[in-house]
């Protein structure tokens, strides 16, 4: 029936006989043990954030951690009170929460909902652009531009604040509020839409009273994800914050958010130190504060990508 | 011709077909669930070797869910499980330790929409006997020339092997695709509406090639195309969906048979164009 | 909606137009401001001697090759211990596993992942990479730090490349009795790996840029010499832009500028690149 071999036998094996193919489950497991890799390097992180951070909470009370306002790292004994660094914190995440929610999602509506989409096309590489924008760049620029501005504008001694700060990581969020909001305004099903110009609505009551309210958990994840981003971010805080060590009391304060509070630390703490086991609590802190942000974000997230698709 | 055994169908349930010869492939009271849903019930049928046998139906009827037993093809769908015996060549090819991949080799699979892969014709039939592990240029030659002739198409792309696979039209696509089958010797071609996406000429074009190639393999064939089911096929199976949804086999018989004489009601409505 | 005078729910809403329209030119000026200001301020720094030099007296005269160089081989290590990891977590997620608790958990991982600020992988990989396997402040530690900071990029960008791939491939394959693994290996990832390449450009882009870490596991202002073997310390550009621009009084302003567009033409070219590879991709 054939005329060319079979000779390599496989083809005439039983079914039952089967080759082990030994080769195959080698990389299954490898692959398998990869697949495990985000959550082993998760917990690795949080692991290590542990085993170096408590040594700091058993040495200091962590109600005198968290809430003690001095941070005297090499004074005999030295005080580990890391409140300055968490309202800093508070602080910047506030102001550019403020600014970056309206005009993020403003863009957001205005991209999804009444540029023509050629327009909307155009702006959505800049948005891009935006977004890979290096950290150090932005405080650069808000090292050398805007800090100058803050000063004179507001009459201060020094242009390096939470408010320079703020406005800085208030465009460094901007560009995932942007495409996350976008996202959720086009998901609206156009019946939606529809129906209310049905009923003799004007666009913009269209879409202030349809759009954005359907659209609203997948905005409210926008915004999530962008204060996760405040949050966390490091360079541009601890290049224009200021670092001052007191407890800022307003936003033109120059402060010191705890990212910064770990970068500019981490140098000159003794490895194994005390300093050393602070600065790892610090972190640990950071971590799950993001940890939670992002996780009701991906929450939101879900339920809004369900909203119109399952129903 | 082969021996056929002539239909006996039980009205209450199933038709129940034993040929007198040894089947190739056999199935005895398979049921096949998707998660809650019955999709196939019941159904029990033999088919002998070097046959061409048709599985028809209305859309919808678990036709495809059917012929994916027969090579395992529905263990990629998550949520399907299967219940009964599905035998090839004797052998249960669902109890532990069967080797799948052996299966499918034996056992190839033609789908619907042409689906040849994104890379030269040439590797496009090679890529299963590549697999298997022949790494010599002069066989490869010799499987590509001998499977693309077997596939009624060699003629036609001779001279462009190094062509990509999608650069070629749908009916020569879909012989592409039953050349890649061919290459690695199987016993039995399962087709999945073979032509439903191919015009008239392409599709005769496949119905020769079948014919061709029922002398040596055993083909199954799933068909929309009563005409389709007639012209080529020596067995044919008639399946509905029973009130419950679930697709249930109503008669298994002699092709002519079945388009002539048949024995139940509803597989005459059918076929005279009556419903589905 | 009652019939009010038209007038004024028009006058709203060309008002509201207006406010959306100012929302998203407040999100682009400011970019392109920035970009146009860059290239004006660093344009006249960016000579020969410049990109191919080393840093001279104290890093307010001479170039920056090292630490370009730095960048480079930073960009290459993170991507040659993220991506294939990356890739083989894509397809487990892919091909290997169905819908369950675990594989929710690992995605909820990813996510979770992605979210941790880089200071914090800074942190891990000083404690892991620095102390622990005892590597020192070397390239090969910023590498490997940087990498589990990409990770989350290079699995979900490879997942979803992987899932992108039709799944008529996979069946034509598997109907010829060719084994799952030789699938994936001969018909998936060669059908994702444009989208797999994406994300591996966009890692090594956002990598390029990421200072916070590599200030925690040891960049170096100054290094004598240009990095040779993966225990060396290293220069990189941020950490240079960090440097001249924050710590170093007296820096001539071409200097910082020059830095600044040396990186952002990095970032932005590798950004691009990716682009096009994801813009050519989507032809085929
Ligand atoms: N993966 C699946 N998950 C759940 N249900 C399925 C799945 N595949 C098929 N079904 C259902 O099983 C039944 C039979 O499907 P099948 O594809 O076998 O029918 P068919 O006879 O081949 O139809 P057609 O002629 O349209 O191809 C249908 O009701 C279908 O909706
Ligand atoms: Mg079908």
């Amino acid at each position: 029936m054939f005329p060319f071999d079979r000779s390599n036998g496989a083809a005439s094996g039983s079914l039952l006989s089967a080759r082990p193919r030994w080769g195959e489950k080698i990389i299954e497991k490898v692959i398998f043990a990869n697949g495990m890799l985000a959550i082993i390097v998760l917990l690795g992180v949080l692991f290590i954030l542990l085993r170096q951070g408590i040594p700091a909470l058993v040495e200091t009370p962590i109600h005198k951690f968290l809430f003690g306002t001095a941070w005297y790292p090499v004074s005999d004994p030295p005080t580990f009170g890391i409140l300055p660094f968490f309202v800093a914190t508070m602080w910047v995440t506030v102001v550019s929460t403020v600014l970056a929610v309206p005009i993020g999602v403003g863009a957001a509506i205005f991209l999804a909902e009444i540029a023509p989409r050629k327009v909307a096309d155009a702006v959505k590489p800049i948005v891009e652009l935006l977004s890979g924008f290096p950290s150090v760049v932005m405080g650069f620029i808000g090292l050398v531009l805007l800090s100058p501005w803050i000063q004179n504008t507001l009459g201060l001694n020094t242009g390096l604040t939470g408010i320079t700060a703020g406005i800085m990581l208030a465009m460094m969020s901007l560009p995932i509020i942007v495409s996350v909001s976008e996202d959720a305004l086009r998901a609206v099903p156009e019946d939606f839409r529809q129906a209310a110009y049905g009923l003799g609505s004007t666009r913009w009551e269209v879409i202030w009273h349809v759009c954005v309210p359907s659209a609203l958990s997948g905005i409210s994840a926008a915004v999530m994800l962008g204060v996760g981003r405040a949050i966390g971010e490091t360079m541009t805080v601890l290049m224009v914050a200021g670092g001052a060590l007191a407890l800022p009391e307003l936003p033109v304060d120059p402060m010191m958010p705890m990212t910064a509070a770990i970068a500019s630390g981490i140098g000159n703490a003794v490895q194994g130190g005390p300093q050393y086991h602070a600065l790892f609590a610090i972190g640990l802190i950071l971590f799950l504060l993001t940890l939670f942000v992002n996780l009701i974000a991906a929450r939101v997230l879900e339920r809004q990508k369900r909203k119109f698709t399952a129903g | 011709m082969n021996q056929v055994s002539m239909v006996t169908v039980n009205n209450k349930n199933n038709a129940n077909v034993q040929p007198e010869g040894e089947a190739r492939l056999r199935m005895e009271n398979v049921n096949l669930y998707y998660g809650e849903f019955h999709a196939v019930k019941d159904i029990s049928l033999d088919i002998s070797s070097s046959s061409i046998t048709a599985i028809i139906g209305p859309s919808g009827c678990g036709k495809s869910s059917l012929l994916r037993l027969f090579n395992r093809m529905n263990d990629l769908i998550p949520s399907a499980r299967i219940e009964g015996l599905v035998e090839f060549d004797g052998v249960d090819i669902y109890q532990p330790g069967i080797d799948v991949v052996e299966l499918r080799k034996r056992v190839g699979m033609v789908f619907q929409k042409p689906n040849p892969f994104p890379m030269s014709i040439y590797d496009n039939v090679c890529f299963g006997p590549r697999r298997h592990g022949i790494r010599n240029k002069r066989a490869l030659d010799d499987i590509v020339e001998k499977s693309l002739i077997q596939a009624a198409l060699w003629d036609e792309v001779k001279d462009k092997l190094d062509q990509s696979g999608l650069s070629i039209s749908g009916g020569q696509q879909q012989r592409l695709c039953i050349a890649r089958v061919l290459a690695v010797e199987p016993e039995v071609i399962l087709m999945d509406e073979p032509c439903s996406a191919l015009d008239p000429i392409a599709t005769l074009k496949i119905e020769d090639l079948m014919r061709t190639l029922s002398a040596s393999y055993t083909i199954v064939i799933v068909t929309h195309n009563m005409q389709q089911a007639a012209r080529v096929s020596d067995m044919t199976a008639f399946l509905m969906v029973g009130d419950d949804r679930a697709g249930m086999l109503v008669e298994y018989g002699q092709t002519s048979e079945i388009f002539t004489n048949p024995k139940n009601k509803k597989t005459e409505d059918y076929i005279t164009g009556r419903f589905g | 909606m009652e019939i009010k005078n038209i007038k004024s729910r028009y006058l709203t809403q060309r008002v509201a137009i207006v406010i959306l329209a100012v929302s998203a030119l407040l999100v682009i000026i400011p970019v392109i401001g920035i970009i146009i200001y860059m290239i004006a301020n660093g344009y006249s720094s960016l000579n020969w001697e410049f990109l191919t030099a080393s840093p001279a007296q104290a890093g307010k005269a001479g170039g920056i090759l090292p630490a370009i160089l730095g960048t480079v081989y930073l960009m290459l290590g993170t991507i040659l211990f993220a991506l294939p990891v990356g890739i083989m977590a894509g397809v487990y997620l892919s091909e290997y596993t169905r819908a369950n608790w675990l594989t929710r958990l690992i995605n909820m991982a990813i996510i979770n992942l992605a979210g941790v600020p880089s200071i914090v992988f800074g942190l891990f990989g000083l404690a892991v990479f620095v102390l622990g396997l005892n590597l020192g402040m070397s390239l090969l530690a910023a590498s490997l730090t940087l990498a589990a900071q990409a990770l989350a990029m290079t699995i979900t960008t490879s997942r979803e490349a992987i899932i992108a791939v039709p799944k008529e491939y996979r069946e034509g394959s598997l109907a010829i009795g060719v084994s799952k693994w030789q699938t994936i290996r001969h018909i998936v990832l060669p059908q994702a790996s444009p989208g797999i390449l994406t994300g591996a450009i966009l890692a090594m882009s956002r990598a390029a840029g990421e200072t916070a870490p590599i200030i925690v596991v040891g960049a170096a202002f100054l290094v004598g010499g240009l990095p040779v073997s993966p225990f060396d310390r290293f220069m990189a550009l941020p950490y240079h832009l960090y440097t001249v621009s924050a710590h170093i009084p007296g820096m001539p302003g071409e200097i910082k500028w020059g830095v600044a567009l040396v990186l952002i033409a990095m970032v932005l070219f590798f950004n691009m690149l990716a682009g096009i590879v994801r813009i050519k991709a989507r032809k085929r």
